[in-house]
């Protein structure tokens, strides 16, 4: 029997196998399905099944709250400006590390991956112990500082990936053709980079405005979304307004994945292979 | 298209920063490195080498307060059984999370690497990505609602007649406990759920990768799909499985909001520390903490590293 991928005529999988993996895709979209359908649940204070009724009365608690308006905005700001900052670290580190071998690159490259290589809890408690050594008030800042760090590497791993693949031919020949190296960088380089950019900058912003565990450690006193949602866990009598925050959140994080996907398709791009 | 020679640029010191970084590319390397660099050397490295030194401070029991006179104390407080049982704990979890992500996760990588095709495939990389990728603390709190008592699990049970399936679970020891929400098995649950498509993407990748004409030519020599898989592909695949295995481990032993909302409440490494800098104030143990989590990774990896994980990423 021949085993062709390619073929039109390729086996087919067998039965329990198609099952395994239907079910476990399943399985991975299960809890996602029961905070959408939680989310318009009437019931006030348990989570009994099947669901007692239907009802958008709670999203319009949650608008009227204030401290979770507040805290959204605060993870939107600092979501914002750790992409930026890793838009720009990443890129560079990408630029000088996709061609070039040197002494010390991968250790180089190792230390980018570091902060998503090891447990958050670890970055968290250095950040907030190297902050309180220089006697830097934790708060705004600091959270943004440690969301930039992990972000780089998510940008670095999407324009390096563009990069190998874009031709180098094509920056000797704008050179060759008298461009000096911003014009080339403008017109040659960045169109190039464009959709990897923004792919990466999504992911950046997504993985940011979700953090939690190396939040909870550099943010004083201050509420991003994700540390709202978890005091709010403490909350049973606000449940329906955490129901309905969760599925927003869900949504936030989902929809630029969605829209990253889209960007690096036909470019073998692996956007969100490694998180 | 216009051409760049449409825009001149007129300013020449820039356009003669420009050739120096023609004609000397060490030094447009060192520019280009030495932002994220810094960054990275200052603020990361420098924190991790802060937190290393700090795990050597002494903390006074009675005064509760940090002096800087160096002492291993901390260290050997790490093999007090209290201490000892938080990192084993922790471990064995870490180990069980993985082994349970790879047997789940293989038949769905291997599913989406070989037999979708087209949209199907798309579809199904969409699938994984997006839970993967979709909010963490959501997912977590999804479920503490689905494992709650009278919740959609024990509804299921119900409806099928088999909530005293549910109660001989529970009754298992280190297993169980008083509900699916407190006991070690829920934990369980949750953790794979969490980690599982950081094991699936990395094995697609590897099945994904293995060349046509290898199994082509086993099976022109003779090999059944079972032979084939089991010494084709399956080795050739195992690369993957423990580049994510990397993930999943590493995922797991730091956490510490997951045994925070679901499980007995036995601590963590990560609890731990949590509890250990904050409330009181311990930075040097809760520093000396991390330090088993980083090793245990470093050991990991480098035996990853063996087993070509890397380039399976």
């Amino acid at each position: 029997m021949r085993f062709n991928p390619t073929d039109a005529n390729a086996p087919r999988a067998p039965w329990w196998l198609t099952t395994l993996a239907i079910g476990g895709i399943f399985f991975l979209h299960f809890p996602i399905i029961m905070v959408a359908l939680y989310a318009f649940n009437t019931e006030e204070s348990a989570f009994s099944f099947p669901l007692q009724g239907f009802t958008f009365r709670w999203f319009i608690a949650a608008s009227e709250r204030s401290d979770l308006l507040e805290a959204v905005w605060l993870s939107i700001k600092i979501a914002l400006i750790a992409t930026v900052s890793a838009l720009v670290l990443g890129t560079m580190a990408a630029a000088a590390l996709y061609r070039r071998n040197f002494f010390g690159k991968e250790a180089i490259t190792l230390v980018l991956i570091l902060p998503i290589a090891l447990p958050g809890i670890v970055t968290g408690i250095a950040l907030l112990s190297a902050f309180r050594l220089a006697d830097i008030e934790t708060g705004f800042w600091t959270i943004a500082i440690g969301h930039a760090t992990f972000c780089v590497v998510v940008i670095y791993n999407n324009v390096v990936a563009r990069l190998r693949r874009s031709a180098y031919s094509l920056i000797e020949a704008s050179m060759d053709l008298g461009a000096d190296g911003w014009q080339t960088f403008r017109y040659v380089l960045l169109p190039q980079l464009a959709t990897s950019l923004l792919a990466g900058a999504v992911l950046a912003f997504a993985l940011s405005f979700d953090e939690i565990i190396v939040t909870t450690f550099t943010a004083g006193q201050q509420q991003t979304l994700p540390i709202w949602l978890l005091n709010q866990l403490g909350r049973p009598r606000d449940v329906p307004v955490t129901n309905v925050v969760a599925l927003g959140i869900m949504l936030l994080t989902t929809l630029p994945i969605l829209l990253a996907w889209r960007l690096t398709q036909g470019t073998e791009d692996t956007a969100g292979a490694s998180k | 298209m216009s051409s760049p020679t449409q825009f001149p640029n007129q300013w020449m010191p820039l356009r003669r920063l420009s050739d120096l970084f023609w004609r000397q590319p060490k030094l447009l390397l060192l520019v280009l490195l030495l932002p994220p660099l810094a960054w990275f050397g200052i603020v990361y490295l420098g924190s991790l080498l802060a937190l290393l030194w700090q795990s050597f401070y002494t903390f006074d029991d009675f005064t509760m307060a940090v002096t800087q006179q160096l002492t291993l104390a901390n260290y050997q407080a790490l093999f007090d059984a209290a201490n000892y049982d938080v990192v084993l704990r922790t471990f064995v979890m870490a180990c069980a999370v993985t082994l349970a992500s790879a047997i789940l996760g293989f038949p769905i990588a291997y599913y989406m690497a070989r037999y979708a095709k087209g949209w199907q495939k798309g579809a199904m990389y969409v699938a994984v990505m997006l839970p993967m990728w979709a909010s963490y603390i959501v997912k977590a709190y999804a479920w503490t609602v689905i494992l709650a008592k009278g919740g959609v699990v024990y509804w299921f049970y119900n409806q099928l007649g088999l909530s005293s399936v549910i109660d001989a679970l529970l009754a298992l020891p280190s297993i169980g406990g008083n509900s699916l929400s407190t006991s070690n098995l829920g934990r369980f649950t949750v953790f794979t759920y969490i980690w599982l498509p950081f094991m699936i993407l990395p094995i697609q990748a590897s099945i994904e990768r293995i060349p046509a004409n290898l199994i082509q030519a086993s099976a022109d020599l003779g090999a059944t799909p079972r032979q084939t898989f089991s010494t084709v592909i399956l080795p050739l695949a195992f690369p993957g499985v423990v580049a994510g295995s990397i993930f999943t481990f590493s995922l797991t032993l730091g956490d510490y909001i997951i045994p925070q909302l679901i499980g007995p409440s036995g601590l963590y490494i990560g609890t731990m520390v949590y509890t250990m800098q904050g409330s009181i104030g311990n930075i040097p143990l809760a520093a000396a903490f991390t330090v088993v989590p980083v090793l245990i990774i470093a050991l990991y990896l480098t035996i990853a590293r063996r087993l070509g994980a890397f380039d399976a990423l």
